[in-house]
């Protein structure tokens, strides 16, 4: 295939070369691992090469039941995240909604977001102990209060003149938040969910890096006690290729749901 | 007996930062007879948006009050439908559940709902595209199907402001016409800004003329071209004596609006 690039400020190019270079990339990336790696350049204390990952990959998931652990992760990602969007999106629509609860509630928030959920682990310990609850907590504080805020600021900023048209048509205030409001931002929030979704798996592996059993960052930091950077690798890449293919599932749920928006 | 009765309205928006309040409507007396069609003609920064959204509710009268059918305007409702200049259809809505908008929010019943808004969506000659999304109308369709939602919802009156404001020419005119003729035919309230003189002769029973800063109605001319009017009537010599007329009182106030900025 030859790809024709022409390279002008915005203009678009043709999909099936948008995927090529997409995966052009890739090809790089795991060629220049290769060369430094398997050429000697770095040594495989460091860095393990992409061969060695790989037989490390199979022999996780053969021998050291490694899909118990991506299960577990899942869980947890999911699990806490889902309870931080059943309490952060109806929150936000409020406070967007009605300016007195974003007064009493936004310069909580705000502090709130810049608290680490790192630094919650040795508390949630205390608290939850070294179950799954603590877990959930961990991802729970670090995407609720993300959520909340950017909800909210995206509920705020809805065009006046469509909530103005809802009133002349005989909305009243509830009519507005449900039939307005909430669908005029559905896209938007779900934009929002996919991104604090991305963050959550940052989390995760924080998580269980400390007084964990099981998960991807459980098995990270046994691999690091062994010296083994083929499995840190490999753990790693499948928290990428996870979150790749949960950000398409998302992307393409998003659009088939908000299909005016690109109408 | 008025429909609508405007006593002693004036909106002053307070100073920005601590600077002296702009007084944007004098204290201004207006009464609308049922069926009426009048046009607001002025200048930009004339006021007459802003005594369109009092009217309407969206705004609150400084002095003053509104009556419609008696009863004082106290917030925006179902009995004043609106049109705006901006496309203010629902972008999540298909054209026909825009048009369903209002009746749905009163809880109007399914197949009486799907009736009222099929024969308005045929009015504004829409048929065919009840399925569309608003993106994927003209300008001039989306402003079609505004009028349409807003006349579906069955209101006294119908505020327009500066609905065609945003099209060509050509659409403008034809936009005109179709107002025009569902005027005509259905009888109805009807307050519609401009700054567009020809827009304002031909659609009017009656032109209101307003001036600028402080806004006030300057004038009001009947106008007394036969209906139905057809585009025609454009080109008639009475047309270009009233437009040759407002044309000049106009001119004075949008020489103060420019040099007062």
């Amino acid at each position: 295939m030859t790809v024709g690039i022409d390279m002008q400020p915005l203009q678009p190019i043709r999909h099936s070369t948008r995927i090529a270079l997409g995966i052009l990339f890739f090809v790089l990336f795991f060629l220049a691992w290769g060369i430094a790696t398997l050429g000697g350049f770095v040594s495989p204390t460091f860095l393990a090469d992409p061969i060695t990952m790989l037989n490390d990959g199979i022999y996780l998931i053969t021998a050291q039941g490694f899909a118990y652990d991506i299960g577990m992760t899942i869980w947890r990602v999911v699990g806490g995240f889902v309870l931080a969007s059943i309490i952060a999106v109806p929150l936000g629509i409020a406070m967007g909604a009605y300016k007195p609860i974003e007064a009493l509630l936004e310069p909580f928030v705000s502090f709130a977001r810049y608290l680490p959920a790192s630094a919650f682990v040795p508390l949630l310990i205390l608290w939850a102990g070294i179950g799954e609850m603590q877990k959930l907590l961990v991802i729970f504080i670090g995407a609720v209060f993300q959520i909340i805020l950017m909800v909210a600021v995206a509920v705020a900023a809805t065009r006046r003149d469509l909530v103005e048209a809802a009133y002349t048509l005989g909305a009243k205030d509830r009519g507005v938040v449900r039939r307005v409001l909430i669908p005029a931002n559905a896209p938007d929030i779900a934009e929002i969910l996919r991104l604090v979704l991305g963050w959550a798996w940052t989390y995760v592996i924080v998580a269980e890096l400390i007084g964990a059993s099981s998960g991807i960052g459980y098995m990270i930091i046994n691999s690091q006690a062994l010296m083994a950077t083929g499995q840190i690798i490999f753990g790693i890449i499948v928290i990428g290729v996870i979150g790749l293919i949960s950000d398409f599932a998302f992307k393409s749920l998003n659009r088939k749901l908000f299909a005016w928006r690109l109408a | 007996m008025n429909e609508l009765v405007i006593q002693g309205v004036s909106r002053t928006f307070p100073g920005v930062r601590g600077g002296t309040p702009t007084l944007a409507l004098q204290p201004t007396h207006l009464e609308i007879p049922r069926n009426d069609f009048v046009t607001i003609l002025g200048p930009s920064g004339c006021g007459k948006s802003t005594l369109l959204r009092i009217i309407a509710g969206l705004d609150r009268p400084t002095t003053g009050k509104v009556l419609l059918a008696g009863m004082e305007v106290k917030g925006p409702g179902a009995d004043r439908g609106m049109v705006f200049q901006s496309y203010t259809l629902f972008p999540w809505l298909t054209i026909r559940e825009n048009v369903a908008f209002g009746l749905r929010e009163r809880g109007v019943a399914e197949k009486e709902k799907w009736e009222i808004v099929d024969s308005y969506i045929d009015k504004v000659g829409l048929r065919g595209f009840e399925n569309h999304w608003p993106k994927q109308l003209s300008g001039g369709m989306q402003q079609r199907t505004a009028i349409a939602r807003a006349l579906a919802n069955g209101p006294r009156i119908l505020l327009l402001d500066e609905p065609f404001g945003a099209l060509d020419n050509q659409t403008r005119g034809l936009m005109q016409e179709l107002l025009l003729g569902i005027w005509e035919r259905e009888q109805k309230t009807v307050i519609f800004v401009t700054h567009d003189i020809e827009e304002a002769v031909f659609m009017a029973n009656r032109v209101v003329t307003m001036s600028a800063r402080p806004g006030r109605i300057k004038s009001i001319t009947p106008v007394d071209l036969p209906h139905p009017r057809h585009y025609t009537v454009k080109a008639s010599p009475e047309f270009s004596e009233l437009r040759a007329r407002l044309t000049e009182e106009i001119r004075g106030e949008a020489i103060v609006a420019a040099t007062h900025g």
